[in-house]
């Protein structure tokens, strides 16, 4: 098996923007972020395997020249997965806008109290 | 020999239905209940019975139920005479507990369904674990017992010491659970096979048996209380006496002498195991008997003697020789039968009287005579006194000890010191329960129920039957001495001549009197002795110290930014994974320019997207950037043969879209804004974006030229069209395969969606009906599309075509096109369902196809419209889904063919061949669960928010506090 230029150079694009992204005080682009790593991560996989005729029995003319299903199969879900997680990164930032009027996150007050101490965070 | 014992596997499935069964009855029934229960436990006790002579003549029964022969596991039961024996004490305590529960418990006791059904449940799972011929089936039921006694031990939930003690005994017993089961992999891997009976009759050497064998015993004596681990046991006294008496004297406690017994005849040469199995049990034979001497609660007087008893059970499984085996095995009995008895008789003075401080109790001996004579007899068997079993088993048990030879003497003298200490507590005992004490007002006991006596008779008449004539006994043991070695019969007798052993018992009965009347004339002078405090010092210290690590490591680590926090992960992802890479030095593969020109392009466009959505100054703007760049990688997919992925891809990309455009319209459009960081800081953000790129991308290069081992997907092409009976291998692999991985999958699926909606319904619970958007049934009565709209809230303008509730910006096209299309959507959808086993598709993208038809609806005639498109809880319709997902799954585990797919076919005269493979079923609930999500973040996302929207002024929803 060969390394893909191109598709290498364009996960390390997806990861580069989504981790900028991802390190932010800003949930939108924190959520911005993590689909960016989320495509990459996606790409990375499917890397990992052979690439080919789509991997459908009788319609591939043989296992020769078919794609890698496994890493296939780890990727839907992972897809599937991200949509979920989005949607409830989606529902925390419209609840912190709800809850604070701003975009951006404040410094987590319940972790502030557990550096003071035990007893701090009674 | 199988014929008499095949229907074991039969017997263990009823125990376990019955204990699926035993809550609804017990609630059904109350208390009275438990006694129809304890007639399976005494059926399985005469079905025994009837294979006892068989057993006698030494013959071992075998019963093998396949599972998953392709993985050769397989249900091996086996009943030899020491699992026979388990198993009696099993059954006949059993249900002698169950009969007594059924009136120990006031009838109003809310805790007794749970109580039924987690008794009868360890009942099975501890016949199972003395039957499990595989080490691997053996350490499942040993956990479950462990999981069930914690169940048993919390049975006040609401009171904190309870639950304590329950995580206590848990923790402890789990620890050596986990050690054992390292034990019993290593032992089956380095001999193997994990079938008990092979390895017991060809024992493997070696290093590797060595510590497999010592994790054992690290396993046996955390089960059965042996210090160090001897102090859960006293505090799981916070259970119900009946099942202190079952779990916590009779049955679980026995099992780690269960396992010393099974493993000493192959393994009790290794070097460590007499020396550690002898010194561990006679330490605690005399620690626990002397602080059981301190105990003023009759029940923990009794937990403590128990721990001292299993202390000496110990020492005779460890010591090996074949009369200490039998001994051990005849003590194994004896103390279940007395041991049983006696807390019996503690629950019924607790009952009766409110107390089982022997402080407080005075004068009983003469108000309950009948209990005080059962609990007299009892204590004999415990002091090892003649009528009762007691007294052979322990004079066996000197002998056992003593045929060791020179290495036996000692053991023999730390036994007779600990039977001095059993003779002085049964003596106290009987003191504190019965005796009547100058200046304590006597007690006055209400009657106790027949139901509560007639267990008590049961077993103390068995230990009085085996006392009396312990020849059967004797002769149903010798086949187990003969596997250590010669038998030996006749070593359970009552008389064997002036021997070492009869010295010894005297010794014990007269020293034990001597330290009982020191004690009391110590006491009389001074004050009565009190416990110190509970053993266990060092584990709560160490729990202590876990909780103080853990809150000095989160406050170390979590600062309260979600830059640092996410950027401390990324820094050592860079850093160790990274680093380590780079100090490799491995190299990529040949590496290509991009095998197709398309290809490249595509890349660029992702990249280009990428970047741009860097640049985006709207929020708006920026979500559609990235959903571009989602879409190229598609296409992408497409090009390298994943038609699924792109299928996929595209679908979630459309709904990641619209669930994210629904939201921001509600942002302010300064939402992208952050506050400028200076300088130092936006360096460190792009020096780790720029790391992290460039690890992701050198890791791309180098995997596709590190692949030493062939392939798992070869070959899985004819294998997914014979076994998975599907084409689509993707498909094959997601419901199939790996089916189970996919359950875990959707299970997160319904955890976000519940997390979406949780965040979003602030005021009541999520739920198919909204107050104010579902005015009575009448809307359905239109039908989706119908004039059933006029029912809606804005009846005065209601909309020809959608149950709408006039959305401001209304398209009368958006309207009329999702009125004609929304029905093919959703056929199209079931159409993916069903051929995703063969062609592209499947739940995934059927159940999200779906989910944009009620996109559709909603965008077209708001949340009304929703609600009437699927007038159902997205919560039931995920649970339905899981529901079926795990049905079929479970439905192949337990079907005998595990982990494989069924396959029918059927040929019809016009259709043709139709093929049905179970495991479209698994897809039918994968694509429930989809759908659920997907209406669930509508709902949420959608229709909430434009209820908010719509009761807060100036359409801002109000901040809630």
């Amino acid at each position: 098996m060969t390394g893909d230029a191109f598709l290498a150079g364009v996960i390390g694009v997806l990861f580069a923007a989504g981790v900028y992204l991802m390190v932010s005080r800003n949930l939108i682009r924190v959520l911005l972020g993590f689909l960016l790593v989320g495509h990459g991560t996606n790409l990375l996989l499917l890397a990992a395997g052979t690439w080919g005729a789509a991997p459908i029995v009788g319609e591939s003319g043989g296992p020769a020249g078919e794609a890698d299903p496994l890493p296939q199969a780890f990727v839907l879900t992972s897809i599937v997965i991200t949509l979920a997680v989005c949607c409830f990164l989606l529902a925390m930032v419209f609840r912190s806008y709800q809850l604070t009027r701003r975009a951006e996150l404040q410094t987590d007050p319940e972790d502030v109290l557990v550096e003071a101490g035990p007893g701090g965070a009674e | 020999m199988t014929s008499a014992f095949a229907p074991a596997p039969l017997v263990l499935a009823a125990m376990f239905a019955a204990a699926v069964a035993a809550p609804a009855l017990t609630a059904r029934f109350g208390r009275r209940s438990l006694i129809g229960l304890a007639a399976l436990p005494a059926a399985v006790a005469v079905w025994l019975a009837t294979l006892l002579p068989g057993l006698t003549g030494g013959a071992e029964y075998r019963s093998r139920t396949a599972w998953a022969p392709g993985l050769s596991l397989a249900l091996d039961l086996r009943l030899d005479v020491l699992s026979g024996v388990m198993c009696l004490v099993i059954s006949v305590i059993g249900a002698a507990v169950l009969v007594y529960s059924a009136r120990y418990f006031p009838p109003d006791d809310d805790g007794l369904p749970k109580y039924a059904g987690s008794l009868v449940a360890f009942a099975a799972a501890m016949l199972g674990l003395v039957l499990a011929d595989n080490l691997i089936l053996l350490v499942i039921f040993w956990e479950l017992t462990g999981i069930l006694s914690y169940l048993l031990i919390a049975h006040r939930v609401r009171k904190r010491s309870s639950r304590q003690a329950a995580s206590q005994a848990l923790m402890v017993t789990t620890a050596g659970g986990l050690a054992m089961l390292v034990g019993a992999v290593l032992l089956g891997v380095h001999a193997g096979t994990f079938s008990l009976s092979a390895i017991l009759a060809d024992p493997p050497g070696g290093a590797a048996t060595a510590v497999a064998v010592a994790l054992l015993l690290v396993g046996g004596i955390s089960k059965s209380a042996v210090v160090p681990f001897h102090f859960w046991l006293p505090g799981a006294m916070a259970a119900p006496t009946p099942a202190s008496a079952y779990l916590h004297a009779a049955t679980m406690v026995k099992a780690g002498i269960y396992l010393f017994a099974r493993l000493a005849p192959a393994f009790a040469t290794l070097p460590f195991w007499r020396p550690g199995l002898l010194v561990l049990g006679g330490i605690t034979m005399l620690a626990a008997g002397v602080a059981a001497l301190r105990q003023r609660d009759l029940k923990l007087l009794l937990a403590y003697g128990t721990v001292s008893q299993l202390g000496l059970l110990t020492m005779l499984t460890g010591s090996g020789t074949p009369d200490a085996l039998l001994a051990g095995a005849a003590m194994l009995i004896g103390h279940a039968t007395f041991k049983g008895a006696l807390f019996f008789v503690v629950g019924i003075i607790d009952t009766t009287t409110g107390t089982r401080d022997l402080s407080a109790l005075s004068g009983l001996g003469r108000r309950m005579p009948v209990p005080a004579a059962l609990a007299g007899l009892s204590a004999l068997s415990m002091a090892g006194l003649p009528p009762m079993i007691g007294f052979p088993a322990k004079e066996a048990g000197y002998a056992g000890l003593l045929a060791a030879g020179d290495a036996g003497h000692w053991p023999a003298v730390v036994m007779t010191a600990g039977s001095v200490l059993t003779v002085a507590y049964t003596a106290r005992f009987c003191w504190g329960a019965f005796a009547s004490k100058p200046g304590v007002p006597p007690t006055r006991p209400s009657r106790a129920s027949g139901w509560l006596i007639g267990p008590t008779v049961l077993l103390v008449a068995v230990g009085l039957v085996l006392g009396l004539a312990p020849g059967p006994l004797d002769r149903l043991l010798q086949p187990l001495a003969a596997l250590a070695g010669g038998a030996h019969p006749g070593a359970l007798a009552l008389w064997h001549g002036w021997t070492w052993p009869l010295a010894m018992t005297a010794i014990s009965l007269t020293g034990g009197l001597a330290v009982y009347g020191i004690q009391r004339a110590v006491e009389r002078r001074r004050r009565l002795a009190a416990p110190g405090r509970p053993a266990g010092v060092g584990y709560r210290a160490l729990a202590a110290g876990v909780d103080v690590l853990a809150a000095r490591v989160t406050a170390g680590t979590q600062r309260g930014s979600l830059p640092v926090s996410l950027g401390s992960i990324l820094v050592v992802l860079v850093a160790f994974p990274g680093g380590v890479l780079a100090a490799s030095g491995l190299q990529s593969g040949r590496i290509s320019v991009s095998a197709e020109p398309s290809q490249a392009v595509l890349t660029v466009l992702i990249a280009a997207f990428a970047v741009a959505a860097l640049r985006a100054r709207r929020a708006l703007g920026a979500v559609l950037t990235v959903g571009g760049a989602g879409y190229s990688v598609a296409v992408l997919f497409v090009l390298r043969g994943a038609p699924d992925l792109a299928l996929t891809q595209i679908l979630v990309e459309t709904v990641t879209l619209i669930a994210a455009v629904l939201v921001i319209v509600r942002m302010p459009p300064d939402a992208l804004a952050t506050t400028r960081s200076g300088v130092p800081a936006r360096a460190v953000r792009v020096t780790l974006a720029v790391c992290t790129g460039a690890l992701m991308t050198a890791l791309a290069l180098i995997i596709p030229g590190q692949r030493r081992a062939a392939p798992v997907s070869d070959g899985l092409g004819p294998q997914a069209l014979q076994l998975g009976g599907g084409h689509n291998v993707v498909n094959v692999i997601l419901v199939d395969v790996r089916g189970w991985d996919t359950f875990g999958e959707i299970s997160v699926l319904v955890a976000a969606a519940v997390g979406v909606s949780s965040l979003i319904f602030l005021r009541r619970p999520a739920g198919v009906s909204r107050p104010g958007a579902r005015p009575g049934s009448g809307v359905r009565a239109g039908g989706p599309g119908g004039a059933g709209g006029a029912t809606g809230p804005r009846a005065a303008d209601p909309s020809p075509w959608l149950v709408t509730d006039a959305v401001p910006r209304r398209s009368l096209l958006l309207e009329v096109a999702t009125r004609l299309v929304f029905h093919l959507i959703v056929m199209f959808s079931l159409y993916v369902l069903f051929v995703g086993h063969d062609q592209p598709g499947g739940g995934f993208a059927a159940g999200l196809i779906a989910g944009i038809a009620l996109t559709l609806r909603y965008l077209a005639g708001g949340r009304h419209e929703l609600a009437e498109a699927a007038p159902v809880d997205s919560g039931i319709v995920m649970g339905m889904g899981l529901v079926v997902a795990a049905g079929t799954a479970a439905a192949g585990l337990v079907s005998g063919a595990a982990l494989t797919s069924a396959i029918w076919q059927v040929d019809l005269p016009v259709l043709g061949q139709l093929r049905f493979v179970s495991s479209t079923l698994f897809d039918i609930g994968v694509y429930l669960v989809v759908v659920g999500m997907v209406l669930e973040v509508l709902r949420s996302l959608g229709s909430e928010l434009d209820r908010q929207a719509g009761t807060a002024t100036a359409g801002v929803p109000e901040p809630v506090a």
